[in-house]
C-alpha cells in the first residue's frame, strides 16, 4: 500500500512538473484528489486493509494528500505570477493617447468672480441678498441722499420706465431695503444686476454687475472699513496684495474713499497693465451717511456702519484679463471655455 | 481740469515739492491727479540765439546761411526759414540737443528728435532754430508765433538765456478730477488752497486793489432780477474806454496752459478770471443794452433766441434769460446772444458775475442743446460770495493791464445770502467715527489749514461759505480724515455681534442649476434683459400673446434695446445664432436672469421678476438629451417624484409635434422643446436646436436639501419583461402611468428597453418593451405577490387597446 501511494505521489508531481496551464494543474487535482480521484480510491479500498492497520495507511493517505496538495498549490501561484508578468509585460498602452472626457461646460467668468467674491464675505459673516433690477426711483436715488436735482439722475445716466419707476443704475439700491427691514445689525452684500445709458463698446455696457456691500453695527469705524476691505482684497487677488484708500465724493456716504489695490500682474512695480501705476482701481466705499441712515429709520446717533460697491465685470476683466467688455455677452463657446 | 503748476504756485510760493510728489499727495488728500504732463519734455540745449548776419546759401535757393550768436559763441546754421531776418532773437537748438516734434506739427515722438551737426548741400549747420511746434506747443498757445518758419521772441529776452525757460515751458500742466462736491475745486484758487493744506504751506490770494474812477456804475446800469429762485446773486460793473488788443504773455500761457485759446484782453480776462475763481464771467457791449437795463427773467415758451455762436435756439418758460429793456440778449449761464456780443469796436462793457439754480441751469442746457464751459460751472450750483470777489478782479485786471478805465461800484442785486454754517466741534465724534486717536491739537490744526474756524470759547466750528460740501459733522470728519491721512487711519475688523454668513435658498438653487448644467456641458452665457419689441415676431408669438405685454424703458438706446424681456429664448437663440454663424460645433449654453412680468400696464407699481434657468443647443443631442438636463437637475434639488410632461403646450416657438410642458406635483414648472424651424430660419441656425426653460420661482417650493436614507434592499428583486404592440397615439409616459398605479407596494422600477417603429409592426402601432422590477422591502417575494401584480398592470395596459406579445 505504501508503495503504491509513492507511486501516485510520483507520479503526481510529475504530472505537476510538467504543466504548462492553470486548466492542466486542475485537471491533476481532479484526477488526483477529486472524489474520484485516485487517492479517494485508495481510502475507498482501505476495506481491505486489516483493521489495525487502517489509521496508520488513512495518515499515508493524507500525508500523501497534502503533500499534492502543497506542490500543487505552489505551482499555480506560480503559474499566476508567471502568467501576470506576462499580461502586464504585453499590456503596454499609449499614454499619448487623447484622453476620454465627459464634455463639461464652464461658467461665465462673471459667476466664478461672484462666486469667489461671495465665499470671501460669507466666510466673514455677511448674508447675500438680493433686491429688484426694476427699481422705484426713491430706492435707487432719494433714500441715498441724491435728491430730484442731482447731477446723477440726469436721464443720461439712467433707464425710466416711468418718471418713478427705472432700472437701478447701482445695487446701493437693495442697502435701503435691507435697513428697512429693521433687523440690525447688518453684514449683507448684494449682487445684482445695474443699468445705465451707455453705448455698448470695449469698456462700456448698458447692463453690467455690481456687488454692494453693507454693514451697520454700534460702534463700526472707518478703519473697520479699511480692515475689511484690505481682507478681501488679499483674498481675491493674493496675499502680497497691498491696498491704498484715497479720498473721494458719494452722496450716500462721508466720509467716502476709492481703494486701489497693487497690480497683479507687476505687484506695483508698474507695468503696462496697471498704465505704470503699479495700483489698479477697484472699489469706491465710505462710512454710510447719518442722513441715509436717517430715512431708513436707524437711529445714527447709536449706529454707524460701511458701505462699498464692486464692478463684477471690472474685476473679471482684470482678474482674467479680458480685454473687451463686449464679450462678456456675446456667448461665443470660444470665449467661455477658456474659463 | 487742466492747470499749470506755476500757475497754483503763484498762491502757495513756497511749494516746493516733484511732479510725481505733488501728484501723489495731492490724490491722498483728495485733489484727484489723473495725470501730467510735462511742457519741457524732450527740450534740451535750447537757448536765445540772434541772428548777426543772414547770407544765400552757395547751392540752394532755398536756403540761407545764419550766423547766429548764442551769448558763449557765434555758431553757423543753415535753414529753410522764410521768416527770419538779422537781428531777431530765436529759439536755437544746440548740437547733441533734442526738440520735441517736427515742424508740421504732426504726432510727437515719444522719444523727441536728437539734433546734431551737420552739412546741408555742403554748408555745416551747427544746430538748429525752431519753430514753435518743434518746441512741442502751438499757436492756440503761442498766438504770436508765425504760421510756418522760426519762432522769434520779444527784444527783451537775453541771448544765451534757456529758450525754454523764456518761452515759459519749465512747467507742467496737471489733470485734475474734481469731485461734484468740491463746486470750489473747479478753480485755480480752490486747487491751490487745498495745495497749500496739503503740503502745510501757507496760501496766498491774489491781492485785489482797484481804483475806479469818479462815476458810479448805478449811472450806467439798472438791474431787476424777477426770478430770484434762479438767480440769488447778479453782479454787475461797468468798464469804459476800453482798448481792445492782445493780453500779456503770462495770461495767454496759464490760460493756454489751461486748453483756453487766447483771444484778447477783453476775452482773457473774463476766462482768466473763470479759471482763477471757478465764476464764469459775461461782457456786454453797453451799447447794445436797451434802456440800460438788466432784466433778469425767464424766456417765453416758443421763444427763438440766437446766440453767439450764430445758432439759433429755441427756449421755453424754465430757461432764465437775462434782458434788456427791449430784448433778450443772452441765456442765462449757459451763453450770451449774438445781438450784445463784444466787437473791436466796443467802448464800453458790461460785465456780468451771477450766480444761477445749478439744477435749473443743467436742465436748461440740455434743453437748449447748448453745454458750455460756464454752463458747466454753474451747473453744480455757485458760491453767491465767490461772485463779487470775482467781477472785483476782474475789473483789477482790466486797469492793471490798461485795457480799459473802471467805473466805480457795482449793481448788486440779491436776496438773503447764505450764511456760514456753524458746528458744534466734537473730537471725539471724529475719532469714533474715524476709529483714530488724532490729538485735538492736530485737529485743530487741520481745521486752520482749511480755513475752518474754531472758536473755543464758544465751542463751534465756522465753515467758509465756498465750502458747500460741509454740513454736517461728517463732513467735518472726512476733513480730518483727508488732512491726518487716509492711510494712517488704522485697519482693523468690526468687532460686534456675530452674524452667520448666509447664503439664501434661491441662490443655492441657481448654484445647482449651474453645476448640473456644466456636468452636462452647457457653458453658461450672459444676455441683456432689455431687447427689441420685434423680437416677438421672431418667435412668432400671435398678436395677442399675453408675453407681448412689456415694460417699456422711456428713453432706450434704441429700439434694439427698448423692452425688458418676457421670455428668455431671443437672448439664448442669439447666442446660439453668433456660435452657429462662427461654426462652432455642438453649442451647448444656459443662461440664469430675470424676466419681467408687468403687474399691469401703464407700469404702476414694479413688475414681477422671475429667474429663469434656460438651457440650448444644437448638435450632438436631442429633446431627450434636454430631458435628461432636466431630470437630473430636479433630482439634485430633491424633485424627486417623476415629472409630468404634457405635449399640448402650445408654445409657438416650438415644433408643434416636440414640445412639452413640465409639470411638478401638478404645478408648471417650465417648459422643453425643439425650436420650430421658423423660428430657427429667423435666427438665422441651419441646424436642430433644443431648448428648456425652467422658471426658478415656481420650482422654489417644490425643491429641497433635505436628505432621508431609506435603506439598501435586502431581499431579492423580481424582474418580469412585458413585450407589447401599442397604438400609436398611446405615449410611454401613459403606459408607464398604468404600471406606477396598477404594480403596487412591491413595484421597484420600470424601464422602456426597446421601442421599434417599422415594417414587422402593423400600420398605426408600434412595439415597446418594458422591464419591471418587483421587490419588497421585509421578504422575499413570493410568484404570487408578483403575478397578481403584473395581472393588474396587464389588465390595465389591455383596456388601452395595446396588445400583449408573448
Amino acid at each position: 500500500m505504501k508503495e503504491k501511494l509513492e507511486q501516485i505521489k510520483a507520479e503526481a508531481l510529475r504530472q505537476i512538473e510538467n504543466s504548462d496551464a492553470l486548466e492542466r494543474l486542475n485537471e491533476i487535482r481532479v484526477n488526483y484528489l477529486g472524489k474520484k480521484g485516485e487517492l479517494t480510491a485508495v481510502l475507498k479500498s482501505m476495506k481491505d486493509v486489516a483493521p489495525e492497520d487502517r489509521p496508520k495507511v488513512g495518515q499515508l493517505v493524507n500525508e500523501t494528500r497534502e503533500e499534492i496538495e502543497k506542490v500543487l498549490e505552489s505551482s499555480v501561484k506560480k503559474m499566476e505570477r508567471a502568467i501576470r508578468e506576462t499580461r502586464l509585460k504585453t499590456e503596454v498602452i499609449d499614454v499619448t493617447l487623447p484622453a476620454k472626457k465627459e464634455r463639461v461646460g464652464h461658467r461665465h467668468p462673471n459667476t466664478i468672480a461672484l462666486e469667489e467674491v461671495e465665499r470671501i464675505f460669507i466666510g466673514m459673516g455677511y448674508e447675500v441678498v438680493e433686491g429688484p433690477d426694476v427699481e422705484k426711483d426713491y430706492y435707487n436715488f432719494e433714500a441715498l441722499n441724491i435728491p430730484a436735482d442731482h447731477p446723477a439722475k440726469d436721464e443720461q445716466d439712467t433707464f425710466y420706465i416711468t418718471g418713478d419707476i427705472l432700472l437701478r443704475t447701482q445695487t446701493s439700491s437693495t442697502q435701503v431695503h435691507e435697513m428697512e427691514k429693521g433687523k440690525l445689525p447688518i453684514r449683507m452684500i448684494a449682487p445684482g444686476r445695474v443699468f445705465r445709458s451707455d453705448e455698448v463698446d470695449a469698456t462700456h455696457s448698458p447692463s453690467f454687475h455690481q456687488i454692494e456691500g453693507l454693514v451697520i453695527d454700534k460702534h463700526i469705524t472707518f478703519a473697520d472699513l479699511k480692515g475689511t476691505l484690505a481682507e478681501f482684497a488679499r483674498e481675491l487677488f493674493g496675499e502680497d496684495t497691498k491696498v491704498k484708500f484715497r479720498p473721494h465724493h458719494f452722496p450716500f456716504t462721508e466720509p467716502s474713499a476709492e481703494m486701489d489695490v497693487t497690480c497683479f500682474k507687476c505687484g506695483g512695480k508698474g507695468c503696462r497693465f496697471c498704465k505704470g501705476e503699479g495700483w489698479i482701481e477697484i472699489l469706491g466705499c465710505g462710512m454710510v451717511h447719518p442722513h441715509v441712515l436717517e430715512m431708513s429709520g436707524i437711529d445714527p446717533e447709536q449706529y454707524t456702519g460701511f458701505a462699498f460697491g464692486v464692478g463684477l465685470e471690472r474685476i473679471a476683466l482684470l482678474k482674467y484679463e479680458i480685454d473687451d467688455m463686449r464679450l462678456l455677452y456675446e456667448n461665443d463657446i470660444r470665449f467661455l471655455k477658456q474659463f | 481740469m487742466n492747470t499749470a503748476l506755476s500757475w497754483i504756485k503763484a498762491y502757495v510760493p513756497d511749494l516746493t515739492c516733484t511732479d510725481q510728489e505733488y501728484m501723489d499727495a495731492m490724490t491722498l488728500s483728495g485733489t484727484k491727479v489723473e495725470g501730467y504732463e510735462k511742457l519741457d519734455k524732450n527740450l534740451e540745449k535750447i537757448v536765445v540765439g540772434q541772428i548777426k548776419k543772414i547770407e544765400k546759401h552757395p547751392d540752394a535757393d532755398k536756403l540761407i546761411v545764419c550766423q547766429v550768436d548764442i551769448g558763449s559763441e557765434v555758431i553757423q546754421i543753415v535753414t529753410g526759414a522764410p521768416n527770419v531776418k538779422e537781428g531777431d532773437k530765436v529759439p536755437v537748438v544746440l548740437d547733441g540737443g533734442k526738440v520735441a516734434g517736427g515742424h508740421d506739427g504732426g504726432p510727437m515722438p515719444e522719444e523727441g528728435i536728437e539734433i546734431k551737426a551737420g552739412k546741408l548741400r555742403g554748408v555745416p549747420s551747427n544746430g538748429m532754430m525752431c519753430s514753435i511746434e518743434e518746441l512741442g506747443s502751438s499757436r492756440d498757445m503761442y498766438p504770436e508765433a508765425p504760421e510756418f518758419g522760426i519762432y522769434i521772441f520779444e527784444d527783451d529776452v537775453e541771448v544765451g538765456a534757456d529758450a525754454v525757460e523764456a518761452l515759459g515751458l519749465r512747467d507742467t500742466v496737471f489733470e485734475y478730477e474734481v469731485t461734484s462736491n468740491r463746486v470750489d475745486c473747479y478753480s485755480v484758487i480752490g486747487i491751490a488752497r487745498e495745495a497749500a493744506a496739503t503740503f502745510r504751506k501757507p496760501f496766498v490770494l491774489p491781492e485785489v486793489t482797484l481804483k475806479g474812477n469818479e462815476e458810479k456804475a448805478e449811472d450806467y446800469i439798472s438791474v431787476e432780477v424777477q426770478d430770484m429762485d434762479l438767480c440769488p446773486r447778479y453782479c454787475a460793473r461797468v468798464c469804459k474806454n476800453i482798448k481792445i488788443g492782445p493780453s500779456p504773455k503770462w495770461m495767454q500761457r496759464r490760460l493756454a496752459a489751461s486748453g483756453i485759446r487766447p483771444i484778447n484782453n477783453l476775452v482773457d480776462i473774463t476766462n482768466y478770471v473763470m479759471e482763477e475763481y471757478g465764476q464764469p464771467m459775461h461782457a456786454y457791449d453797453l451799447s447794445t443794452i436797451a434802456g440800460n437795463k438788466i432784466i433778469v427773467r425767464r424766456a417765453k415758451n416758443g421763444d427763438v433766441f440766437q446766440t453767439l455762436d450764430g445758432q439759433e435756439r429755441k427756449l421755453d418758460s424754465d430757461v432764465l434769460m437775462i434782458c434788456d429793456a427791449e430784448k433778450e440778449v443772452g441765456i442765462a449761464g449757459i451763453m450770451g446772444g449774438e445781438n450784445s456780443k463784444i466787437t473791436d469796436d466796443v467802448t464800453t462793457v458790461l460785465f456780468e458775475a451771477a450766480t444761477f439754480n445749478g439744477a435749473n441751469i443743467r436742465k436748461s442746457a440740455k434743453r437748449v442743446g447748448l453745454r458750455t464751459d460756464a454752463s458747466g460751472k454753474f451747473e453744480k450750483g455757485l458760491d453767491p460770495h465767490n461772485a463779487e470777489a470775482a467781477i472785483n478782479r476782474a475789473c483789477q485786471l482790466i486797469e492793471e493791464l490798461g485795457c480799459g478805465e473802471v467805473v466805480s461800484g457795482m449793481v448788486d442785486v440779491h436776496g438773503e445770502l447764505k450764511e456760514k454754517v456753524v458746528l458744534p466741534y466734537e473730537p471725539a465724534y471724529y475719532n469714533n467715527l474715524l476709529g483714530t486717536a488724532v490729538s485735538e491739537q492736530e485737529m485743530q490744526d487741520i481745521f486752520k489749514r482749511i480755513e475752518v474756524e474754531y472758536d473755543a470759547a464758544a465751542g463751534t466750528l465756522t465753515v467758509p461759505t465756498f465750502r458747500q460740501d460741509i454740513l454736517r459733522q461728517c463732513d467735518i470728519a472726512e476733513e480730518v480724515a483727508r488732512f491726518y491721512g487716509y492711510d494712517k487711519i488704522p485697519t482693523t475688523l468690526p468687532n460686534g455681534e456675530a452674524t452667520t454668513g448666509k447664503l439664501p435658498f434661491k441662490l443655492r438653487i441657481e448654484q445647482k442649476a449651474r453645476d448640473v448644467a456644466e456636468y452636462c456641458g452647457f457653458s453658461q452665457g450672459m444676455c441683456y434683459s432689455f431687447e427689441s419689441p420685434k423680437v416677438f415676431d421672431k418667435l412668432l408669438l400671435p398678436a395677442d400673446d399675453q408675453a407681448r405685454q412689456v415694460v417699456t424703458i422711456a428713453n432706450p438706446l434704441g429700439e434694439d434695446f427698448s423692452i425688458m424681456r418676457t421670455l428668455p429664448l431671443n437672448g439664448m437663440l442669439t447666442s446660439l445664432s453668433t456660435n452657429f454663424n462662427r461654426r462652432n460645433k455642438d453649442v451647448r449654453l444656459y443662461e440664469l436672469g430675470n424676466i419681467y412680468l408687468p403687474k399691469s400696464l401703464p407700469l404702476t407699481e414694479l413688475p414681477e421678476e422671475r429667474m429663469q434657468f434656460t438651457l440650448g443647443m444644437y448638435g450632438e443631442g436631442d429633446f431627450f438629451t434636454m430631458k435628461g438636463v432636466l431630470e437630473e437637475f430636479f433630482e439634485s434639488i430633491g424633485m424627486k417624484k417623476k415629472p409630468v410632461y404634457d405635449p399640448k403646450a402650445g408654445r409657438p416657438y416650438l415644433h408643434p409635434g416636440r414640445q412639452a410642458n413640465v409639470s411638478y406635483a401638478d404645478t408648471l414648472i417650465g417648459y422643453l422643446g425643439e425650436v420650430h424651424p421658423e423660428v430657427c430660419d429667423n435666427y438665422a441656425i441651419k441646424s436642430r436646436v433644443y431648448v428648456a426653460v425652467i422658471d426658478i420661482p415656481a420650482i422654489l417650493p417644490l425643491a429641497t436639501f433635505d436628505r432621508k436614507y431609506e435603506g439598501i434592499a435586502k431581499y431579492p428583486a423580481v424582474l418580469r419583461d412585458i413585450s407589447m404592440v401599442v397604438p400609436k397615439k398611446v405615449m410611454a409616459g401613459e403606459i408607464e402611468a398604468i404600471i406606477a398605479q396598477r404594480g403596487g407596494k412591491i413595484l421597484e422600477e420600470y424601464r422602456l428597453f426597446d421601442i421599434y417603429e417599422g415594417d414587422q409592426i402593423k400600420e398605426g402601432f408600434k412595439s415597446m418593451a418594458y422591464s419591471i422590477t418587483f421587490r419588497a422591502k421585509d421578504k422575499t417575494l413570493e410568484e404570487a405577490d408578483v403575478t397578481s401584480a403584473m395581472k393588474k398592470i396587464l389588465n390595465g395596459l389591455e383596456g388601452m387597446g395595446i396588445e400583449l406579445r408573448s
